[in-house]
Order: structure tokens, then C-alpha cells, then sequence
């Protein structure tokens, strides 16, 4: 209710140089021309037009430029219905390419919008047409997949209506688009991290912390803990590379202190279709007051959970319904996962009405555990890392892995089944490994000096909350919870096991696959009709959302079962997660990691789909 | 012609006729490791019930979940209906194939491809570019200062700096002092370094001394890096002309007393390993320099910073400089800026 609760530096920062908190509430509303009310632009039908084009945007108060979707920030939610046919006509008015990628859709490859994938791009003046049969309907986002675009502001909700129901009862729904923000120029800022890439984390452990630490810990445990970060040469606090020190985080475009405000009839039940359009932070959203439903990730639907806060990653989405009454106003409240700032807006009976804004949660620090080095997965429950169980080994001879991946156990997977004609009955399962315990093999190309960690013993973490949210007396979703509403829509098991690990090096600030930057690195082919584990580990220190294009992510349980369908597969540190794919969109397909400035670094894979050629 | 395998998804609602089956008794779309059926050598009547059977079930555990993605694929084709195999598997077989591949087979899920797919798919691109390849640049101004002490006033300057890619780097260096307008100590090092080990470069290049005395050039070669616990390490050898040889080691650390509030402490060593009249050195350790610089950090790329610097001649080089009248060292304050973009 109180402007001077929101006393973050930012925001003070916003108000010395724009005014009052009002005058910045209508900075904003000069973009949309209705202040805070959603949704701001909703286009429908099948024929639409956009124009991507440079539009001045105040969000700090500071007046800068941004790249915008039909002059908004965020730009039009597109409102489509499955099963129809929609042409989208997209209009580049930059002076430099630009193109649209509709994250998560499925759909033929010269419609996804990859520049040098899909297609050429989009020349400066020149449009593209779009056309594609919508075979799928939920939350989901488009965004440019050129350059720093995303970050400039290109990116847009998308919601595709059922054609008949999907299930949810809700009496309305709002979409909240959650995204970070930066006065700087994102070329600046990946240059800026190129050059010292802990220039954004003003959290660092203190001197103080260590005098603390000894306190709190005793000496010999904290000069164990400097020792080993010191010995790896890295920061416990390192958790997002561009924080709250540049970033103002938003929702529906709006900084907090502009609050969005989303409306609601006491009783109602309402559907919020939540979308990370960020470039590089997760948030941790919760409503206080409210218990959150949770009826689809991704897009598609999932058994309905119920939690008090979920973690979203950059390019997910959750669509949750909550019941808000008692009350005339709650604080929709997403914190970035860093805790160096949050987005923030109000459900509420009417317009300018503000609940209480919680406080940041306390600055969360990693532990060597977080890092798959051993010790206890502090609430992880741990688990077995899929595939731990090493029954069969087969090397993947298409991408060009030499590394022989393990499979999890398959009982009715035998490798040498067909052979000589004989009946083979299947073979019994080896016995499973205890967790953590299979001895993690990495590829020999990650020896290189551009991969700064490996980790040892790595686990699936399905059920860790996450870093900064364990114990924090609220109920977390946790991939564990997610099951898809569907059985497994394939049904097959998967032929062969494709193993990718997640590489880096902090202080360069360079990011690959396998220790293979996206340059230097061949497709992953698949065949088509295929349908393939892809198992991926993590071995660096952050966290990181992988995003296949053109085809879906069915995510597994610790048993190697399909859980839940995602676009968008979440890799905290020190985690292993498999996931299948089937291999059913011919083409070539981005997959990479969802942080832009990881991906431009070179965490960026070429998927490549043919057909079998013998 | 081969009879189907019956064992496999692949094979359902399949005659064994694929395009290509080598005469094993498997298709040739399974290569063994589907997960096996079990109902090898049962009659051929029994199996064809059996797979059907199993497509139509397949079939069904679809359609309760219209939304999924695939179901518009699966309204679009006919690949659900157990009988398409033997239609489009039947014509084929016999023709040479004149598209690249004539259609699999393939299970219910996945939509059988035409012409236009295959079109849709491999658009006439060049490949996605990424920043991975840029070229950066790094400028450290470490120290730009003026010093007091039992010298006269001075200012003093330490700047080094990169260009290149995140593993192969042109460096430079340059570091000297002035006072009252005379530049009495200046050199500068160029090299290209190559990222050999996660934290270390390897560094090969030349350094020109401009002052004191003649003009010097040495050929040097280094190792610089980050040793555990944060260390910036710096240890460079010289071979200049005469035989000479020079070496030098440096190493500095951040201690964060707050996040914006950083004591950095810093020691230099320089050994010479021939006498250099001209330049008033003797063989040996002849300097040795700490310094600890309290900087406030207004912004990451700027501070501003106070402290102290003793310098100390040692062994012959500080006999020299006793000889010639002059001081072996002392304690300086120093105060300036510390920047980089």
C-alpha cells in the first residue's frame, strides 16, 4: 500500500532521477494506454500483424531506447486457438536483422524463427509470413532469437486456447510475464562480463562473513569451506551473473513500483499464466495468502499440485490457479533468485490498491553439496541419478561422443536382442547403484582449459526445492511434483542414450557443451521416427534452463519414467536429469541454454533431424 | 522378403517389407535393442491379432489427450491406423528409390513425412551465428598514482590489458613513474598469451625499457594466472642482450572488507642475474617492493584508493645507489584511481 516500503536501491534510484514513484507508474503508462491494467494489447484470430521496431522506453527513469514488438514492452499477448491455421506477418523495422522464435511451439522448422537455422532472418525493412497449423494449446512466449533482442525488450506472451477445454476451472485469468530489465546496453553487459565476470555480484563473502562464519561455524568448518572455494577458485555467492545492481526486474513490463495490478471478484478462481520471458534470471514467485495450484507447466497440462511458492526458470512457464478472498489486495511477489531485487505486482478488488511487499529472503550461498561434490544433498532426498545403475553403455555414434553414456537400468532393453535369431528372454536388471555412488565418466573434450569444474557425483535433485528455498517454511514446488495429466504420449522406450554435459569457465566467461563452444561443435543428429535419452549433467556452478526447439522434453523420474512434457528442462549445479525425445519434427533445431548470455557465449547446440539415408 | 520381427514398436503393423530389409530376421528400422514383445515365432494369424492389438492400444492411449502436441499429427496422417504400413511399405519396396529415402515406416506417434516436410525442414541456410568467436578487450588501470615520500612527489602508472578471444590474447603492460616532468622509469611489455591450463596463461613476447638509463630491450617469457585462494600471479624471465637475464615476480589479492571496500596487498620481487652498470644493478636480488591500497569501489569499473608502498634496494644494487648518493628505498603514501573498461 506504501510507496516506502519499496526502499531498494533501484527503486530509489528511479525516483531520484524520474520523480515520484507516480510519475514513473506513468512513464510506463505512456506505453500502454491503459496504466497497469492487463492484458495491455491482446491480439486474436488467425491473421496478425507485428512490427518489431525501436521504441523510448522509461522503466527506471531514465529515458532509454528499447526494441519492442508493435511499439510495447512486452509486446501484444497473442491469444491463437489450437488447431487453426494462423499467419503471422512479421515486419523488421531495425536497422539490423531481427526474427521471432515461438518458444515452445511445435511446428515445421522454416517457421521457428532461428536465423540461420530456420531461415535467413529478417532483413532491416523486409517481413517474414509466418504460417503454421497450431497443433497444441497452453502458456507459452515468442521472443527474437537474434542478438541481444530478448533483452531489448522482444518478447511477448502467447496463449493458445483449447479447442475444447482443457480441464482448468477458472473464472478469469491473467497472464504474468515476468522479465529483467537493464539501462545498459546488453552488448555492454556481456562485453562487461566477458571482462570481469564477476562485475554484476556485489554479494561476494565478506571479511566480515568469514568472522561471522567462524562464529557461527567454528574455525575449522569455515576455513575447510574457504579452502575448498578457493582451491576451485570461485564464488560460493555466485549465483546469477547479472543481478539487481543493473537489472530492474519486471512484470507485465511494469517495475514494481508501478505496480500491475491484476483484477479479481472475491470468490473467483483465477488463472495466472505465469511466463520467465527473462534474459538471465529465475524468480521465485509466491503469493502471500494464497495457496497456488499448479495446472500446467510449459504449456501442458499436469496433475493439479498445490504449493505455497514455485521457482521458475528463464523460459518456463506455469500456469496456476489460486482463489483469492478475505482480502481486497495480494502481493504477487517473485524475488530473482539471487535476492538482489524482485518483480512485483497486486491481485486486487480494484485499481490502486498495494498488500504488504515481503522482504527479500536472506542472500543464499552454495555449498560444496549444491555442487554435486559429495556431502549431504541438503533436502534432495537424493535419489539415484538416472543412469547411475550403468546396465548398458552404449556409445552414441552420431554425436560424436566418445564417451560411452550409461543407460538406466531398461529391463526390456536388450542390447542383443535380434541377434542370431535367437529367443532371448529379457535380461534381469542390474541391480541399481546406490545414489551418487555410479562415478560420474566426463568426455574427454571437456579437457580443456575453458571448463573450470566438473562435478563428481552428481543426482537428479527432482525434489530439491533449490538453492535459497530449502526449509523456508513454505511449501516449494519441485520438478517431483510435476506429472504430466497425459501418459508418456509416445509409449516407446528410448532406443539410445545421448549424454551432454553442461561446461563452463566463470571467470572467462565462456559456456559450451561437453567443453565445446557452439562454434567449434558439429550438430547432434537424430533419426527421424527416433527416440532417444538425452541425459544431461551439469558440471559447472550455475544453474541453467536448456531449451530443445521443435520437439518436447519429457522429463524422468529417477526410474528412468516419464514424468512430466516440458520445453524448458531446469539444471541446477551438480545435477544429472534425463529426459526423452522424440525425434518427430525433421529439420534443424536450436537447443541450447535459455540464459542469453550463456548462449551467445556458446551453450548452444545444432539438433539436427533426418531421415534414416541406408 | 523378410518376415517381420514382431519384437519390436517399430514392427507394428509392419509385413517385413520395408524398403531395404536385409534378410535378417529383423526390418531393418529395428536394429534389436526396441523393447522386445516376446511373441517371436507365434503363427502368423496370432501375431498379426497381437499387433494390432498393440497399435490400436497405442492408439488409444493417445487419444484421451487431444492437447498434447501430437495430436494434430495424429488427425493429419494415417499413420495410427495399423494397415498403413502395409500401403505404403508394399509399392516401394521394389522401385529404386529416387528421393534420397522413401518414407520409414513409423509408429503411430510420428507423422509420416511428404515431400513438403522434407522441404519445411532444410531451408537453404548458412548456420546460426553466435558471440562465441568475438574479439573483447580488457584496459586495468591496476594503478594510476601520486606518490610522497622520501622521494620527491612522483606519479607512478600500472596499466595491462588484453585483446583477443577467451584462450588466445595479445597482452600488454606498461608500467613507470615520473616527477617533475622527467619520465625516470618507463617500460612497456607486449606478448601473445595462450590459455594452457583453467587458470594460467603462458605468455611470450618482448619488453622495452625506455628508462632508467639506455634504452633496453628484453625478450621475455611468463606464466600469469590465478593460483588458489585468488592470488593474481605474475612471474616473467628476460633474456636481453650480453647474456643478460632478468626475472621478476608479482603477485597481488583482493581482500573484500566489504563488497565495495578492498584491501589489496601486493608484492614484487626482481632478480638480475649479471651486473648491469649502466642501469646500476648488480647480480642478484636487487628489489623488493610491497604495497597494501585500501580502494572504495564507487562503481565496479572505478575506485578510488589510498596506501603505502615500501620499495627496497637490496645486496649489491642497493650498494650502487648508496655509492652514487642516492636512497635504497623507503616507505611512500600513495593515493589515485583505479578503472577499467
Amino acid at each position: 500500500m506504501r510507496v516506502g516500503t519499496l526502499t531498494r536501491r533501484r527503486f530509489v534510484q528511479g525516483l531520484a532521477a524520474g520523480g515520484v514513484v507516480t510519475s514513473l507508474g506513468r512513464l510506463n503508462a505512456l506505453a500502454w494506454d491503459q496504466p497497469s491494467r492487463p492484458p495491455r494489447v491482446e491480439l486474436r484470430g488467425t491473421d496478425i500483424e507485428l512490427s518489431i521496431a525501436e521504441t523510448p522506453m522509461n522503466i527506471t527513469g531514465a529515458p532509454k531506447i528499447a526494441q519492442t514488438i508493435n511499439g510495447t514492452l512486452p509486446g501484444p499477448l497473442l491469444r491463437l486457438r489450437e488447431g487453426d491455421t494462423v499467419t503471422l506477418r512479421v515486419r523488421n523495422q531495425l536497422d539490423q536483422d531481427a526474427s521471432i522464435h515461438w518458444h515452445g511451439l511445435i511446428l515445421p522448422a522454416n517457421m521457428d524463427g532461428v536465423p540461420g537455422l530456420s531461415y535467413h532472418g529478417i532483413r532491416p525493412g523486409e517481413s517474414y509470413v509466418y504460417r503454421f497449423r497450431l497443433k497444441q494449446h497452453g502458456t507459452y512466449w515468442y521472443h527474437s532469437h537474434s542478438g541481444f533482442q530478448e533483452q531489448r525488450g522482444v518478447y511477448a506472451p502467447l496463449v493458445i486456447e483449447p479447442r475444447e477445454t482443457d480441464g482448468v476451472a477458472a473464472d478469469r485469468e491473467h497472464v504474468v510475464l515476468l522479465s529483467d530489465w537493464t539501462d545498459e546496453s546488453p552488448e555492454r553487459v556481456f562485453a562487461k562480463l566477458k571482462k570481469q565476470s564477476n562485475g554484476y555480484n556485489f554479494r561476494q563473502r565478506t571479511l566480515g562473513d568469514f568472522f561471522k562464519d567462524v562464529h557461527d561455524n567454528g574455525w575449522k568448518a569455515t576455513m575447510a569451506d574457504r579452502k575448498a572455494w578457493g582451491e576451485m577458485r570461485m564464488s560460493a555467492s555466485d549465483l546469477a551473473d547479472v543481478t539487481g545492481e543493473t537489472y530492474t526486474y519486471l512484470m507485465n513490463g511494469l517495475a514494481p513500483a508501478a505496480n500491475w495490478t491484476g483484477l479479481f471478484v472475491p470468490g473467483e478462481k483465477v488463472r495466472l499464466r505465469v511466463i520467465n520471458g527473462s534474459a538471465m534470471s529465475y524468480f521465485d514467485l509466491r503469493i502471500p495468502g494464497l495457496e497456488l495450484t499448479v495446472v500446467a507447466a510449459d504449456g501442458q497440462p499436469v496433475r493439479p499440485v498445490t504449493v505455497d511458492e514455485l521457482r521458475i526458470a528463464v523460459a518456463e512457464t506455469y500456469d496456476i490457479v489460486v482463489a483469492p478472498s478475505g482480502r481486497e489486495a495480494f502481493t504477487i511477489y517473485a524475488q530473482a533468485m539471487d535476492r538482489t531485487g524482485f518483480a512485483a505486482g497486486t491481485l486486487a478488488v480494484r485499481e490502486g490498491l498495494r498488500a504488504p511487499v515481503p522482504e527479500l529472503d536472506p542472500r543464499p550461498v552454495l555449498t560444496m553439496s549444491d555442487m554435486g561434490h559429495g556431502g549431504h544433498a541438503h533436502g534432495a532426498g537424493a535419489t539415484g541419478a538416472a543412469g547411475a545403475a550403468g546396465a548398458t553403455r552404449a556409445p552414441d555414434p552420431h554425436a560424436g561422443h566418445t564417451m560411452p553414456a550409461p543407460d538406466p537400468p531398461k529391463p526390456q532393453a536388450d542390447p542383443h536382442a535380434g541377434h542370431g535369431g535367437t529367443p532371448v528372454a529379457p535380461v534381469a536388471p542390474a541391480a541399481p547403484v546406490a545414489p551418487g555412488a555410479g562415478g560420474i565418466v566426463h568426455p574427454p573434450s571437456e579437457k580443456t582449459p575453458l571448463v573450470d569444474m566438473q562435478t563428481m557425483s552428481p543426482t537428479s535433485k527432482l525434489n530439491d526445492p533449490g538453492i535459497g528455498l530449502r526449509d523456508n517454511g513454505r511449501r516449494v514446488l519441485t520438478y517431483s511434483d510435476l506429472r504430466s495429466a497425459f501418459d508418456d504420449p509416445d509409449g516407446r522406450e528410448p532406443s539410445r542414450t545421448i549424454e551432454l554435459h553442461l561446461t563452463g569457465h566463470m571467470e572467462r566467461f565462456a559456456w559450451s557443451f561437453d567443453g565445446v563452444k557452439f562454434s567449434g561443435a558439429g550438430p547432434i543428429r537424430l533419426t527421424y521416427g527416433e527416440r532417444v535419452r538425452v541425459v544431461l549433467v551439469n558440471d559447472t556452478m550455475m544453474t541453467h534452463p536448456i531449451h530443445l526447439h521443435g520437439m518436447w522434453s519429457d522429463l524422468e523420474d529417477d526410474e528412468g519414467k516419464f514424468m512430466v512434457r516440458k520445453h524448458t528442462i531446469e539444471m541446477p549445479p551438480g545435477s544429472r536429469r534425463s529426459y526423452r525425445v522424440t525425434a518427430d519434427a525433421l529439420g534443424r533445431w536450436a537447443y541450447h541454454c535459455h540464459l542469453l548470455y550463456h548462449m551467445e557465449a556458446g551453450m548452444m547446440r545444432e539438433v539436427r533431424v533426418e531421415e534414416k539415408t541406408t | 522378403m523378410t518376415p517381420r520381427c514382431g519384437r519390436c514398436d517399430w514392427c507394428h503393423g509392419c509385413d517385413g517389407r520395408h524398403p531395404g530389409a536385409t534378410g535378417a530376421d529383423r526390418c531393418d528400422r529395428c536394429d534389436g535393442r526396441h523393447p522386445v514383445r516376446r511373441m517371436r515365432q507365434v503363427p502368423r494369424l496370432m501375431a498379426v491379432a497381437v499387433a494390432l492389438s498393440i497399435a490400436t492400444g497405442s492408439a488409444r492411449a493417445q487419444t484421451p489427450h487431444p492437447h498434447t502436441g501430437h495430436s494434430a499429427t495424429v488427425e493429419q496422417t494415417p499413420a495410427g491406423d495399423p494397415h498403413a504400413g502395409h500401403q505404403s511399405g508394399a509399392p516401394l519396396a521394389p522401385m529404386a528409390p529416387v528421393a534420397p529415402v522413401a518414407p520409414g515406416v513409423y509408429p503411430g506417434v510420428i507423422p509420416q513425412l511428404t515431400d513438403d516436410d522434407r522441404k519445411a525442414a532444410f531451408p537453404d541456410v548458412d548456420g546460426h551465428a553466435a558471440h562465441d568467436q568475438d574479439i573483447n578487450y580488457f584496459v586495468l588501470f591496476d594503478q594510476l598514482e601520486w606518490e610522497t615520500g622520501t622521494v620527491q612527489a612522483a606519479f607512478g602508472w600500472d596499466t595491462k590489458g588484453w585483446v583477443g578471444r577467451d584462450r588466445d590474447r595479445l597482452w600488454l603492460r606498461t608500467e613507470g613513474q615520473r616527477s617533475d616532468g622527467d619520465v625516470w622509469d618507463a617500460q612497456t611489455h607486449a606478448f601473445y598469451g595462450r590459455q594452457v591450463a583453467r587458470w594460467w596463461d603462458v605468455l611470450v613476447g618482448v619488453r622495452q625499457d625506455f628508462a632508467p638509463g639506455p634504452a633496453q630491450t628484453w625478450a621475455a617469457f611468463g606464466v600469469q594466472g590465478l593460483a588458489p585462494y585468488w592470488f593474481d600471479v605474475e612471474a616473467t624471465a628476460y633474456l636481453g642482450a650480453e647474456g643478460r637475464n632478468h626475472y621478476r615476480f608479482e603477485t597481488e589479492y583482493d581482500l573484500l572488507l566489504t563488497n565495495r571496500l578492498v584491501l589489496q596487498p601486493q608484492a614484487e620481487m626482481e632478480i638480475y642475474g649479471k651486473p648491469d652498470l649502466e642501469h646500476d644493478r648488480d647480480r642478484g636480488l636487487s628489489t623488493l617492493d610491497f604495497g597494501v591500497r585500501l580502494r572504495y569501489l564507487v562503481q565496479r569499473d572505478l575506485a578510488p584508493y589510498a596506501g603505502v608502498v615500501w620499495h627496497q634496494k637490496h645486496f649489491g644494487t642497493a650498494d650502487i645507489a648508496r655509492d652514487n648518493g642516492e636512497s635504497t628505498g623507503g616507505a611512500r603514501f600513495v593515493a589515485g584511481l583505479r578503472f577499467w573498461f
